[in-house]
């Protein structure tokens, strides 16, 4: 690995800014994304950011079975982020369709639509999940 | 002025200051807003049509994911609605039970909203400040069922877990807390001038219009409408315990705040009182697997509003048919009320303050074509025109019909 290379993955270790996109969720693995990013489980002392804009982020936090109405935008958002970028799926039924499996409008877990680098099941998947995840994700990005 | 100086906005479904995937469309003529148009359906999962194919049981699980945040509340509707048709009659130790985890989860959804709304106005303290205090309920609905967020606690005939005295200690001790810092809390909300400013005739709702666009739960309250499930139509224990119903007469943003960080101290009360006056006894009551035919109309003070649950039975082991009415539909009218006329910078916290829910509400009819790959959005109307044309075509006409009725007298 060249020298710029290594410091580029250095730097991306240091500070992935993530995005967080309900593709159909019940609220449950959104409020504990955001209770993750909150004092008493500060995923930010990763370097972990929540940002508002596709762009700006490398770290996709998806929650939630594609809902049809929503997967031609989760298509788009996953197309408007930079490479290299990485999808995280939170939840039970981001990583499969859930519950949900069967319903007339749920295409099936985020891996349908686009790929996925990280899978923390659970529902919901409790912020400490969150964080193994988030830190598993970054682990193998050393490699 | 020339009409190039209105324009229209899309905003959403992703958008920062949305937490659930939502689009607005927002007419504009400068920085304000004529009117909002706004689009549902991108949370909508087909759960009313998916429990009928589940049996009842099955359900429960299903419809405490409607919304994460208010699990309990839709469970909880669900099941009186079944245990009404099925004429059971729960023990009231299971009824104070379910009334403790209903008020906890009150708490944390409001606190949560609390944090939320301080976001909204750009007071990022207060979100990291009340988070931090809602973990402490958050410990205590893992302690209490197992689960920091849908708690499956309920089931037909009763609950699933006791509470045991030393965690009925815990509560009391994590009350306690909660209410110093909810005292905080409110001090800040009434003496901030930040707040108030930021607050303070934002998003009005009039008492007449409240009433008139049917809002529910803490947004009709701040509208000095004194409308509260708990106190007009008890469930649970709730016809024994003693609270207030909290009203305001600001009839805006800041009376909503006020409403919802007054209804927790009431949480408090009523918490207090169950721990008290929990009597004891067996936890459930056999339930049948097949639930006799019939119906019910059930209803619960959920953190938002009013939540509504229709079942019909037809005496199998799955129910006929399942209606959910959330809290957050009735109050979606309003917003588009309390929009108009406004800032567009405004816009953020007026929708935060109905403390919208949209895994809840979501309800569409799209059609997809699939041979021209072109997408389209119908309205009930229109789909209900074509739906009559379509039968037409097929032979199935009711012209001659009504006109023979109408003859008749009908």
């Amino acid at each position: 690995m060249d020298i710029r290379r290594k410091i580029l993955t250095w730097a991306r270790i240091k500070s992935p800014w993530i995005i967080h996109f309900n593709t159909g969720a019940c609220n449950a693995c959104d409020i504990e994304i955001i209770a993750a990013l909150t004092p008493r489980y500060d995923l930010e002392r990763f370097g972990v950011q929540l940002k508002g804009a596709p762009r700006h982020a490398d770290i996709l936090v998806c929650s939630g079975p594609v809902t049809r109405q929503i997967e031609c935008r989760l298509e788009r958002i996953y197309e408007q982020m930079a490479e290299p970028k990485f999808v995280i799926a939170v939840g039970t039924c981001a990583c499969s369709g859930g519950v949900f499996n069967g319903c007339y409008n749920i295409k099936g877990g985020i891996n349908s639509v686009i790929p996925v680098s990280a899978y923390i099941p659970g529902c919901p998947a409790s912020p400490k999940a969150i964080i193994d995840g988030a830190v598993k994700l970054l682990a193998s990005l050393k490699k | 002025m020339h009409d190039s100086h209105k324009f229209k906005i899309p905003m959403g479904p992703q958008h920062p200051a949305l937490k659930e995937p939502e689009s607005f469309s927002i007419a504009l003529k400068g920085e304000k807003i004529l009117g909002v148009e706004i689009r549902l359906g991108y949370n909508h999962r087909g759960i009313e049509k998916a429990c009928e194919e589940r049996s009842y049981i099955q359900d429960i699980y299903l419809i405490e994911r409607v919304c994460g945040i208010c699990s309990h509340s839709h469970s909880t509707c669900f099941i009186q609605a079944v245990e009404e048709i099925a004429c059971l009659q729960i023990p009231e130790r299971a009824k104070y039970i379910r009334t403790l985890i209903g008020e906890l989860e009150r708490i944390h959804s409001h606190l949560l909203w609390l944090g939320v709304a301080g976001h909204e106005i750009g007071f990022d303290t207060l979100l990291m400040y009340t988070w931090r205090d809602r973990e402490v309920v958050m410990d205590l609905l893992a302690e209490l069922t197992g689960n920091r967020v849908n708690y499956a606690i309920n089931t037909i005939g009763g609950v699933r877990r006791d509470v045991s005295e030393q965690q009925a200690l815990d509560v009391l001790k994590a009350v306690d807390i909660l209410e110093e810092r909810t005292k905080y809390y409110i001090g800040i909300a009434t003496t901030e001038t930040s707040i108030i400013k930021r607050l303070l005739g934002v998003g009005v709702l009039s008492h007449e219009d409240a009433l008139r666009l049917d809002a529910v739960g803490p947004t009709a309250r701040a509208s000095g409408v004194t409308r509260d499930v708990r106190r007009d139509d008890p469930y649970a224990a709730y016809g024994s315990l003693s609270f207030d119903v909290i009203t305001d007469n600001h009839n805006d943003v800041y009376g909503r705040t006020l409403v919802r960080v007054k209804e927790l101290l009431e949480s408090f009360k009523i918490i207090r009182q169950v721990i008290k006056d929990m009597p004891a006894g067996p936890l459930s009551v056999k339930a049948p697997r097949k639930i006799p035919a019939g119906e019910a109309l059930s209803r619960y003070e959920a953190p938002r509003g009013e939540d509504m649950h229709y079942i019909k039975s037809n005496g199998t082991e799955k129910p006929e048919r399942v209606k959910v009415r959330a809290p957050t539909l009735a109050n979606v009218q309003a917003v588009k009320h309390m929009l108009k006329d406004r800032y567009l910078a405004d816009m953020p916290i007026v929708i935060a303050a109905i403390d919208p829910c949209f895994s809840c509400t979501d309800r569409l009819i799209s059609v997809d074509y699939l041979d021209t790959n072109r997408k389209q959005i119908i309205k009930w109307q229109d789909l209900h025109a074509y739906s009559i044309a379509w039968h037409r075509r097929h032979g199935i006409d009711f012209t001659k019909l009504n006109k023979e009725t109408r003859g008749a007298g009908f």
